[in-house]
């Protein structure tokens, strides 16, 4: 049996798995799944561990620290929340899971050290994005 | 160069004994690309239905002998509508979206079924519009919706990659060639040599969309899209197709054409997301080459003529390490050294490719095409003499999918 406890939607935004970072995400905490059992973090959820097949996950807060594995600056526009140019990058947490973000707050480098900060969105919870550490 | 993997040297996955002799006796007997360019007057299917006559009629074969189909990107069940538009019932049918790259995986679906018995003749076939329709679009979304409220909110690319505002699919592969040139000391110059490259092949097929000479320098000062990828970096937006027919040795001496043995094939696929990054995960195109090589007993050595999927030119210099054709890291300078260029060791996109040639969107059908018919020695001013071996080497994703055949002239 897995320990997740699915919750209320308190945003009406995410699924049933994503649901406690999306809650964790109005409070402008960054959450990520952590294995009981192999000890492994996981970005995005899913209902068991990938590392060890183990069932036993929770939610923690991550450090929010983490570095650029890759970057585009983008020329042209896509969406209207975004005005080029901007960046778009892959960040690899502290923690070891990836995810696609963008850099705001100023410029950066791959390899360089960021942390995360907090987009604001009128129909959705906040998204994290990151900032120069 | 992916953002995961160490390639390594890990062992192919297949018993050795019926994998190589499902490598002697499938053959490609047919070839016939659509109209390309920008086309009027026609619909996909139609376009498909007159290559596919085409292509049977190099094989001797007509529609009424097809019992395996094979269709992608035509509509929701793809092979149920071009099975009903040309009366095809097949016995065998195969209707998978792995991206552009999915026909190299379809000729490696089909060499097994045809192998197994499970069909006779099997066709593969592809045809869009995108460029007559305006249909491309930049940005994911499940629903082509216009709000997160009419989205889909479980879907997990709306959740946490739509938000970022990435241009799909160059934003991807703006991220490896990213990557690739922080990690190895691959240049902006390296990359437009590919396009370059695939210029001056185009140059030498009539029916080549971009054919006027092509610089470095007028790559490096086209418009910047997504850092480091700019304008001519990109494919081109066009229409076309193209159909492929595919039988065992007993079906396949009946055509006007010279039949193309498929030696080996392979194909392999990682990730979904850009941004996820799953464990022990190896480079797609590596394993599928691996696979691919080791059921036709060839080492990239062996190559005489290599179509690679360009979509934009930091896949050329990712598939050549794919493959093993240079180290991890040494696609840039290879590219840079000529080799892939007419007259070079290792003539590469010599149909001008996705940048210069033609992309219908998924550009896969064609690359298999093209080799098809420099192995026939048909390919006229482009043609890479005395070539006994061909590779067409497919992608999709960003890199997340690749699928490789082998093809040998008998």
């Amino acid at each position: 049996m897995t320990n997740h406890k699915v919750p209320e939607s308190g945003t009406g935004y995410g699924d049933p798995l994503t649901w406690p970072f999306w809650q964790a995400a109005q409070r402008h905490e960054l959450m990520i799944q952590h294995c009981n059992v192999c000890g492994d973090f996981q970005f995005y959820p899913r209902p068991f561990c990938l590392a060890c097949g183990g069932e036993n996950l929770d939610w923690v807060i991550a450090s929010g620290n983490g570095w650029v594995v890759s970057k585009t600056i983008v020329w042209l526009e896509v969406v209207p929340e975004w005005r080029p140019p901007y960046i778009v990058a892959i960040v690899q947490l502290q923690e070891g899971p990836t995810l696609l973000t963008n850099i705001v707050n100023g410029e950066c480098h791959i390899g360089e050290r960021v942390r995360v900060t907090w987009r604001d969105r009128p129909n959705a919870p906040p998204f994290p994005v990151f900032e120069p550490a | 160069m992916d953002l995961e993997h160490d390639p390594g040297q890990p062992r192919a996955h297949y018993s050795e004994g019926n994998m190589t002799r499902l490598g002697q006796n499938i053959y490609v007997i047919g070839v016939a690309e659509t109209a390309l360019g920008e086309v009027s007057g026609e619909t996909e299917l139609s376009m498909v239905a007159k290559a596919a006559r085409e292509a049977l009629s190099e094989a001797g074969l007509s529609l009424s002998d097809v019992d395996g189909l094979f269709v992608s990107y035509m509509g929701e069940q793809g092979t149920v509508q071009v099975g009903e538009y040309l009366g095809i019932q097949p016995r065998y049918a195969d209707s998978s979206d792995f991206g552009g790259g999915t026909f190299e995986a379809f000729a490696h679906h089909a060499m097994v079924a045809l192998a197994a018995g499970r069909c006779d003749v099997a066709l593969i076939a592809y045809a869009s519009r995108q460029r007559s329709k305006r249909s491309r679009r930049m940005h994911y979304s499940s629903s082509a919706g216009t709000g997160y409220l009419q989205s889909d909110r479980f879907n997990l690319t709306e959740q946490f990659q739509s938000p970022c505002g990435m241009p799909t699919p160059i934003g991807g592969y703006a991220l490896i060639a990213s990557q690739h040139m922080h990690q190895f000391g691959t240049t902006p110059a390296q990359l437009a040599a590919v396009a370059m490259t695939a210029r001056s092949w185009a140059q030498l097929n009539p029916k080549a969309w971009s054919r006027a000479p092509l610089t470095v320098d007028e790559v490096l000062s086209s418009r910047m899209i997504c850092d480091p990828l700019h304008k001519l970096d990109c494919c081109l937006i066009t229409d076309g197709g193209g159909v492929i027919v595919m039988a065992r040795g007993d079906r396949a001496r009946d055509g006007s054409k010279r039949p193309i043995r498929v030696l080996g094939a392979g194909e392999s696929h990682t990730k979904w997301h850009i941004g996820q990054n799953f464990k022990h995960s190896q480079a797609p195109g590596a394993v599928a080459a691996r696979e691919a090589f080791a059921m036709a007993g060839i080492t990239p050595g062996d190559v005489d003529v290599l179509e690679p999927y360009d979509a934009f030119t930091i896949n050329v210099i990712v598939h050549l390490e794919d493959l093993g054709f240079c180290g991890r890291g040494e696609g840039g300078p290879f590219v840079e050294e000529g080799h892939l260029r007419p007259g070079g060791r290792l003539p590469a996109l010599t149909s001008g490719g996705g940048l210069s040639y033609c992309h219908p969107g998924a550009l896969g059908i064609l690359l298999l095409i093209e080799a098809v018919r420099q192995l026939r020695y048909e390919a006229g001013a482009r043609q890479v003499p005395d070539a006994e071996i061909a590779v067409a080497h497919g992608m999709g994703g960003y890199h997340s999918f690749a699928s490789t055949v082998v093809l040998a002239r008998d």
